[in-house]
């Protein structure tokens, strides 16, 4: 498989354990570029733990990962270079204005200073957020450092995108907008955007869906293939009845 | 890893910390006080009763404060390498480490800029209190202070090494403070900063021992010849050995695979 037909995150059999506690068993899924994808599952599903391993904070002997093609295991810088994260919990400098923040970020992903000011404009803009540029993150409330975060995540013009429930903490219009946002950017951009959230209002009718239970997937498939495998005809019923049986 | 990506991560990771450094101002003020505290009252308590005799690389008699300035060297890079590891620990807890290790970096490059910025932070601070030092009169012979470039340069890798090391270890910030208890209270206080070794010896044999393979005394014996103008190469070996190790030891300890990273858990 070369890097240009893979899929753009793919995900085989993947195991992880702490100690004697399986956090993940087997599990297997991926993300085609253009496609934005939920991970659904309620606390304790193992998000964190896959979203970990994709990072590779954790490595696992089991199982594979390959982002844009290349094994995250073998070819970790190669395949970390087309990965941009948004993490569940803030990353950035508090102490450090927006630029500088995103100076740090591009500067680690290799970009020269030239480079990195044009695409830190663009991103900006693309946010709403330029004339904050100078301002302290410390001084930016909750949803506009999520901005921030996700400009970062795409200075290096990443092929994947993996958001760990983005908008916990923000108020609604600030959820609306950030779900609207990252949905557009993975049709506009052809970006497969993974999405970590226990929130279905935050699932778009055309968005693919990984129902993750106790480290197990128990579904996936578009919507309307999760809708009709569960036989349910909400969102709310399906994950209710899919994530069940062993509540 | 291309040569151009490792310039450009190395220079973003030391402006950083160089940022941070300037905007932290009572991080500086405070790397500043603690030694000068030692230098402008302990020692001047302790000036008439603790005499020191003539050891190399002094040529005379020489004043306490005099004694003690290159220990004091060596305490504010082992609390800038116990500050670096306390803001590592903050910074995983925080989340930003998390930024810096997805970099597409071999993860021993990116500890290593880690570790070099907060070398270069705590040469910074050790040259500033030199100034303030030779203000006060405790003024080494010029060529010394360009003889100290090499050494807190190596001995600030040395101690900062150690810093990511324990931060590997250090599951959470609680947990910190009883390492600054166990770590940098022993390493002071058992090594040539504040007294020489002969002077420990009269007292203990075990301490003097213990004061001699301490690897914090051979970083204050090298600064302290250097200062001088003068090489110890024995020191200079110990505390290269010393880092190598300790580096080595981070290293394994931030690897994803075997390291106590894998073991953390939850806390991630």
């Amino acid at each position: 498989m070369n890097a240009f037909d893979a899929p753009a995150l793919s995900v085989q059999r993947l195991s992880y354990a702490y100690g004697p506690k399986l956090a993940l068993d087997a599990v297997s899924f991926s993300v085609n570029p253009g496609e934005c994808t939920i991970l659904l599952g309620p606390n304790g599903a193992g998000k964190t733990t896959l979203f970990a391993l994709i990072t590779r904070l954790y490595e696992s002997r089991d199982g594979l990962i390959e982002i844009g093609g290349f094994d995250l295991k073998q070819q970790s810088c190669k395949a970390l270079a087309r990965l941009g994260v948004v993490f569940q919990q803030p990353t950035l400098d508090l102490d450090l204005n927006v630029e500088q923040n995103l100076h740090y970020h591009a500067s680690l992903h290799g970009l020269s200073s030239r480079e990195a000011h044009l695409r830190i404009g663009e991103e900006l803009e693309r946010q709403d957020m330029f004339e904050r540029r100078h301002e302290k993150v410390r001084q930016l409330n909750g949803g506009h450092r999520r901005r921030v975060e996700i400009a970062r995540a795409l200075l290096h013009r990443p092929d994947v995108l993996l958001l760990d429930e983005p908008t916990v903490g923000l108020d609604v219009p600030s959820r609306r907008a950030i779900v609207d946002y990252v949905h557009r950017l993975a049709t506009e951009q052809d970006i497969a955007v993974l999405w970590a959230s226990h929130l279905i209002d935050e699932v778009h009718d055309t968005d693919h869906l990984i129902v993750l239970h106790r480290g197990k997937i128990r579904a996936q498939g578009t919507v309307s293939q999760i809708l009709e495998a569960a036989g349910s005809n909400g969102i709310g019923a399906a994950f209710q009845l899919l994530t069940r049986e062993e509540q | 890893m291309r040569l151009l990506h490792a310039i450009r991560a190395l220079r973003g990771i030391i402006t950083r910390e160089l940022y941070r450094f300037v905007h932290q101002r009572e991080r500086f003020v405070s790397a500043l006080v603690r030694p000068l505290v030692w230098l402008f009252i302990f020692a001047a308590g302790f000036r008439s009763t603790l005499g020191v005799a003539i050891i190399p690389p002094y040529e005379t008699y020489i004043l306490y404060e005099v004694y003690i300035t290159p220990g004091l060297l060596g305490m504010i890079q082992l609390f800038n390498g116990m500050q670096s590891s306390l803001s590592m620990v903050y910074d995983r807890e925080m989340g930003s480490m998390r930024t810096l290790l997805v970099s597409p970096l071999p993860r021993w490059f990116l500890l290593l800029g880690k570790l070099s910025a907060g070398t270069l932070v705590s040469v910074l601070q050790a040259y500033t209190f030199l100034l303030v030092a030779w203000f006060y009169e405790v003024q080494a012979p010029p060529a010394g202070y360009a003889a100290l470039l090499p050494a807190v340069v190596l001995s600030g890798l040395m101690l900062g090494a150690l810093g990511l090391l324990l931060s590997s270890f250090i599951k959470q910030l609680e947990n910190f403070a009883g390492v600054m208890n166990f770590v940098i209270f022993p390493m002071f206080f058992l090594s040539t900063a504040l007294y020489p070794l002969w002077k420990i010896q009269e007292s203990s044999e075990l301490l003097y021992t213990l004061a001699q393979y301490n690897p914090f005394s051979q970083a204050v014996e090298l600064i302290r010849f250097a200062l001088y103008g003068q090489f110890n190469l024995y020191a200079c070996l110990y505390t290269l050995a010393a880092l190598v190790l300790f580096l080595i030891a981070a290293i394994i300890g931030y690897n994803p695979s075997k390291g106590m990273m894998q073991r953390k858990g939850g806390a991630q």
